[in-house]
């Protein structure tokens, strides 16, 4: 790859340029969508080349990595991105004149610029970069509802949520008085849309729902939320972190008031994430951290603050992280989002199909419409057993509550197993699992 | 790391069959044991006589290691008083934790989880049970006793040195 230090930095072009997806017609796919009209096929083997880690070897076997959906794993491309900013351009943003301050600013904005485009939002000040997920919906629950909401009024989320789309509700509820109230799901882990729409009262000052179940792997209906939540004019924030890596995300098509997600399950460097967040919202809220970098001018009498988006960005921010999630970005988008979304659906469609045969498992969540993750229970074989089992296979997967605790409540079991498909996984991943979920079963015969 | 190393036959057999399952009507002390990070509950009751465990029953859901664990852990407790118990935990606690541990007879079956210790994930599944029968310990030295409680012997009913 002919890309020079100084262009790894400084532009935001796909190092990668990927000769990995081709389309049915056998011509290679233009980097960052699919060839218009056609149907383009990833080549998983191609992709896992791109990732370092994959080529380890785990107690002795060949690494089938299936916990995306708790911490994707990074390509060269991110890697180096990171590496190169800080062998080369490291410096405090938005301070220096000098040099390398000037370039630090140039790549952190860039990275901004480039999730702007990643989530067509309409300016970068609505783009916020945050530790995560988790701090964007605290940002959110601490400088747009708390100072809002009072006695009576209501926050609405749905029983799917993970422990970061609860808690910071909680926290306001405790703060303020207000209530929280749960739409609740059917047994297939589907949320119950007009039970959903019949806790929208005249109380309810805001929704926040998660896009992608993480537990179940459930994909909401969030356009319908979305508009039966602004018919009556009550914003709603989208908890994305499962979703991103999955789907293009359009704020502007989908009309939503707050998108969160977080850089490491887009395969980009942990520690960075986004609060997409509606302008006219923003600006009216208040900073929610103070510091550097927030404020226009202080005095001990009298602080003024930043513009959007830096209001919100109080300290030195995370840029190695932005820079590594923007280069997560254009990786994804070179594969190709349509490609790698038809891949996981495939490696999905397989990987249920193959866990079903096996007798004493049961699938947890089996909505109509699944990102590419399976939540599944072992007859006789707790989940942790399993988890060692398969972790002795040189197979990764998350087991326990995933931080929904609630969701493992509803279904009556403490904890689950669940493997998460993503890009670079094969059906030899699929084949491996189900191997080895069929040895565990042996195991404790 | 070997498989059969953590899940031998007195394991398995335990998990399949845990002895002394269920709840002591009338029990002397309760203690409930939770490991936040799967989720696994445990409750313990037991009866005693003075210093001595007459009876004891564990009830909850949780993995093979830690159900084996309670198991074979209410096997070897009942009829120990508290100082023989805690003898019988620190020796359980260096097996499971330390490399170079040997499994001397007084052990028993209990030696069986030996194999945990190479797997340092799964050494809180075993070590759960003994530090909840800890607090129910501890809980009935409160509640039975008018003199300064003794020092805790294990210290809070939470992890010690060496639980990764």
């Amino acid at each position: 790859m002919a890309v020079t230090r100084h262009e790894a930095v400084t532009t935001r072009e796909a190092e990668a340029a990927h000769e990995a997806v081709t389309t049915h017609e056998g011509g290679n796919a233009h980097p960052g969508g699919t060839a218009a009209g056609a149907a383009t096929v990833l080549d998983a083997e191609r992709v896992r080349e791109d990732f370092p880690i994959l080529a380890r070897t785990v107690h002795g076997r060949p690494l089938v990595y299936l916990d995306s959906a708790a911490s994707a794993q990074c390509p060269r491309a991110v890697i180096r991105a990171v590496e190169d900013y800080q062998m080369r351009s490291h410096a405090n943003v938005h301070r220096g004149v000098h040099l390398l301050s000037q370039e630090a600013t140039a790549a952190y904005e860039g990275a901004r610029d480039r999730v702007r485009r990643f989530l067509n939002a309409r300016s970068t000040r609505e783009i916020l970069f945050v530790r995560g997920t988790t701090e964007a919906i605290n940002l959110v629950a601490q400088s747009y509802a708390r100072p809002r909401l009072g006695p009576g009024d209501e926050i609405l989320i749905t029983a799917l949520e993970h422990h970061a789309n609860i808690v910071p509700w909680q926290m306001v509820r405790e703060q303020t008085g207000c209530s929280l109230a749960v739409a609740p799901i059917d047994l297939r882990g589907e949320l119950d849309l007009e039970a959903f729409r019949a806790r929208l009262t005249p109380r309810t000052r805001l929704v926040a729902v998660a896009h992608v179940s993480n537990a179940l792997g459930t994909i909401l209906p969030v356009a319908e939320i979305l508009s039966a939540a602004h018919a009556r004019g009550i914003p709603v924030l989208i908890d994305g972190a499962q979703a991103v890596s999955h789907r293009g995300i359009d704020v502007r098509a989908l009309d939503c008031d707050f998108y969160a997600f977080s850089g490491h399950k887009l395969y980009g460097p942990t520690g960075i994430g986004v609060l997409y967040g509606r302008e006219s919202l923003l600006a009216e809220m208040p900073p929610w951290q103070g510091g550097g970098d927030m404020i226009l001018t202080v005095s001990f009498e009298r602080t003024t603050y930043n513009e959007l988006p830096w209001k919100f960005e109080a300290g030195t921010p995370n840029m190695s992280g932005a820079i590594g999630l923007a280069a997560a970005i254009d990786y994804l988008e070179a594969l190709g989002l349509d490609a790698v979304a038809a891949h996981e659906q495939r490696l999905l469609e397989e990987a249920t199909a193959e866990l079903r045969r096996i007798p004493g498992l049961t699938i947890i969540g089996t909505a109509a419409h699944k990102a590419s993750l399976i939540s599944f229970t072992l007859e006789g074989i707790h989940p942790h057993d399993l988890g060692t089992i398969l972790d002795s296979e040189g197979i990764a997967v998350r087991t326990g509550h995933h931080c929904a605790m609630p969701v493992m409540e509803f279904f009556g079991v403490p904890a689950t197993a669940r493997a998460s498909f993503a890009c670079y996984n094969t059906r030899e991943d699929v084949r491996r699992l189900a191997s080895a979920v069929r040895k565990a079963r042996e195991v404790f015969r | 790391m070997e498989l059969k190393d953590l899940y031998r036959d007195v394991i398995l057999d335990h998990n399949r069959r845990p002895r002394n399952f269920g709840r002591l009507e009338h029990a002397d002390a309760r203690a409930e044991g939770h490991n936040p990070l799967c989720g696994d509950r445990l409750t313990l009751s037991l009866r005693l006589a003075g210093e001595r465990i007459e009876d004891i029953r564990f009830e909850g859901k949780g993995c093979a290691i830690s159900t084996a664990s309670a198991s074979l852990m209410s096997e070897a407790v009942k009829g120990k008083d508290r100082a023989e118990v805690r003898r019988l935990f620190e020796r359980v606690h260096a097996l499971l934790t330390q490399r170079d541990a040997a499994a001397g007879p007084e052990l028993g079956k209990l030696a069986a989880l030996s194999g945990v210790r190479e797997f340092p994930a799964r050494v809180k599944c075993a070590s759960l049970c003994w530090h909840t029968l800890n607090a129910a310990l501890e809980r009935s030295a409160a509640t039975v006793t008018t003199e300064a409680p003794e020092e805790a012997p294990l210290g809070p009913a939470g992890r010690m040195a060496g639980e990764p």
